[in-house]
């Protein structure tokens, strides 16, 4: 590992109002800061309306934020369109139908994903070389995609076609991997299988990555660092060996302590 | 049988506005209705061409870069104006006919008496006007399928294709969705002018009111198409399948004709069997049998829970 100071991330007071000046005005990012570091694999928990998938699409690129600054890897981004900042970015959705094209055969999925970043020319969409590559990547996931390269994933189940984009997210070792509960539409047993992935992916990779759930206990056990947003800020970052030692009962404690208010948020208190 | 053969050669050079419209209906899931001025732009810009003497495949092929550049347009207006789809196609269209006005001087042009692809190839390989045509419209629908297949095929050609189906995941792996609906279009109204530009000289003139309709001429012959060729895989096939459905359009137009209907009377019954063909695949997706066709929803949410259990079974040592 090389010794590199610059984060991999750098939130630098980044700020998003949704419908400004309406009286539905809706501060979602509120002078957010957050550096990730080289190899972070950080979840990111917080009631409904924290800020959390704001923060996520603000990083990607969907809309333009109101203020503040995002660097990846040294290089500001804040300006730089969607489909530009995609050349540093792999991403996963909640909705496992957003991360693929239904119509399109599993190999012709990979092969966009796998021209991430770069120009699209008149050259062949997908190379014989790459069919192999692909097969053996889709034979470690274990879900016996591997034979059904040319099935159109539309025809894949929900877990199916999330494991599909994590790899598709992971194809190009990107900067930086953004996962936007991308668990929360799948039964729980489907759900763990795809955390184990991801997890086996990320290592495998070496990723900088943030993740999104509404799962406290997964949020504790994956990565090596948590975060717990509130009103379009960060409340608690902890880390290491304190991470270790959260549980529920005592980030729901935290969450009191540091926003002031009560842990009121049902999906969360359900998934304990 | 002369009239059948005659609408079958028709049907061939009515097919590239089919191919151009499953372009932007299809691939893009765009409704352009730009279609029914770049037709007429295709027509009227040859018209004007052939009369100044030029060469009728020069002439063809400005049309196509003309039609390229007016498809151009209405991705403009949609993507970095942000006018919706409906709106830009009109926007396009409604410009065209004064373009169209202006490039032929007046709502009619006639080419009795000039040089066009089809006299000046019947002089001189001396053969039937009818035979002509349909070895023409066969030879280009052949080499636009072609090239279709090919560009389709590539790295932007699969952008294009996955930008009609998920322009959000397109964006998230780095295509400008932008720029590949802009190409789409832009290809799509080239082949519609392209169209236009052959049926000006097989019919010998040209109309500011020949494009009127012809959105729902290139809907029903790819539905035509599809409905016969509903189980094609491959792309080429489907491709086939519009050519063919163009081509049965025509010929079908032709024998009511014969039989004395009306000609006020086609375009309603256009109309008629676009929206019953519609209806009839509606119902029978209702019934379970599944079927891309416009307006039902694009993705095929029957599907989803059946293998998630396979994924549970490969994963359930995780947690048990």
């Amino acid at each position: 590992m090389s010794e590199n100071n610059t984060p991999m991330l750098s939130i630098k007071g980044i700020t998003k109002a949704f419908y400004p000046g309406t009286v539905n005005e809706k501060i979602a990012l509120n002078g957010l800061c957050l550096d990730l570091n080289v190899g972070d694999f950080v979840t990111v928990i917080g009631g409904n309306g924290a800020g959390k998938s704001t923060m996520l699409n603000a990083v990607a690129g969907v809309f333009p934020i109101d203020g503040g600054d995002i660097l990846i890897d040294g290089v500001n981004v804040t300006r730089l369109p969607e489909h530009k900042r995609a050349a540093y970015i792999g991403r996963v959705f909640q909705d496992p139908m957003m991360g693929t094209c239904a119509n399109m055969q599993i190999e012709e999925n990979l092969a966009i994903a796998a021209r991430r970043g770069k120009m699209r020319t008149l050259k062949w969409s997908i190379t014989g070389g790459e069919r192999e590559k692909f097969r053996e990547m889709l034979a470690m996931l274990d879900l016996g995609l591997e034979d059904r390269m040319t099935a159109k994933v539309g025809l894949l189940s929900g877990g199916q076609r999330q494991a599909l984009t994590l790899l598709m997210a992971t194809l190009m070792s990107p900067k930086l991997l953004l996962l936007d509960e991308h668990t929360a539409a799948l039964d729980p047993k489907t759900a763990a299988k795809v955390l184990e992935i991801t997890d086996k992916l990320i290592s495998e990779h070496k990723l900088t990555a943030l993740m999104v759930t509404h799962n406290m206990k997964d949020a504790i056990a994956h990565g090596n660092r948590l975060i717990m947003m509130h009103d379009g800020r960060v409340i608690l970052d902890v880390s290491g060996e304190e991470k270790k030692q959260l549980t529920v009962e005592s980030l729901i404690a935290k969450f009191s302590e540091n926003s002031g208010e009560d842990f009121v948020n049902d999906r969360a208190l359900l998934n304990k | 049988m002369d009239f059948i053969l005659k609408g079958m050669a028709q049907g061939l050079i009515w097919a590239l506005l089919a191919l151009g419209v499953f372009i932007s209906y299809r691939i893009l899931d765009f409704a352009d209705l730009s279609c029914e001025g770049t037709i007429t732009l295709g027509a009227s810009l040859a018209s004007m061409l052939l009369t100044k003497g030029a060469n009728p495949v020069l002439a063809i092929l400005l049309s196509f870069a003309a039609g390229c550049v007016a498809g151009a347009l209405t991705g403009f207006l949609h993507t970095k104006l942000k006018i919706p789809p409906i709106l830009s196609g009109i926007l396009t269209m409604t410009a065209l006919f004064s373009v169209n006005l202006h490039i032929m001087g007046s709502a009619n042009l006639q080419l009795n008496s000039v040089k066009t692809l089809y006299t000046s190839l019947t002089a001189a390989l001396s053969i039937n006007k009818t035979y002509l045509s349909l070895i023409i419209g066969t030879l280009v629908c052949l080499a636009v399928m072609g090239a279709l297949y090919w560009f389709f095929g590539t790295e932007l050609g699969a952008s294009i294709r996955a930008t009609g189906i998920n322009e959000r995941m397109c964006r998230a792996q780095g295509i400008d969705t932008d720029m590949t609906k802009i190409i789409g279009l832009a290809l799509s109204n080239g082949l519609i002018a392209l169209s236009g530009a052959f049926i000006c000289q097989y019919q010998g003139y040209s109309n500011i009111n020949l494009g009127v309709g012809s959105i729902v001429i290139g809907l029903a012959s790819i539905i035509i198409g599809e409905a016969i060729f509903s189980k094609a895989k491959n792309f080429f096939l489907t491709l086939t399948g519009i050519v063919v459905g163009a081509v049965i359009y025509r010929v079908v137009i032709a024998v009511v004709l014969y039989f004395d209907m009306p000609t006020e009377d086609v375009k309603i019954m256009t109309a008629f069997v676009v929206v019953a063909a519609l209806f009839i695949t509606k119902y029978a997706n209702k019934l379970g049998k599944r079927h891309h066709i416009l307006g039902a929803t694009g993705q095929a949410p029957a599907n989803e829970a059946r293998s998630d259990a396979a994924v549970r079974e490969k994963g359930g040592n995780t947690d048990e």
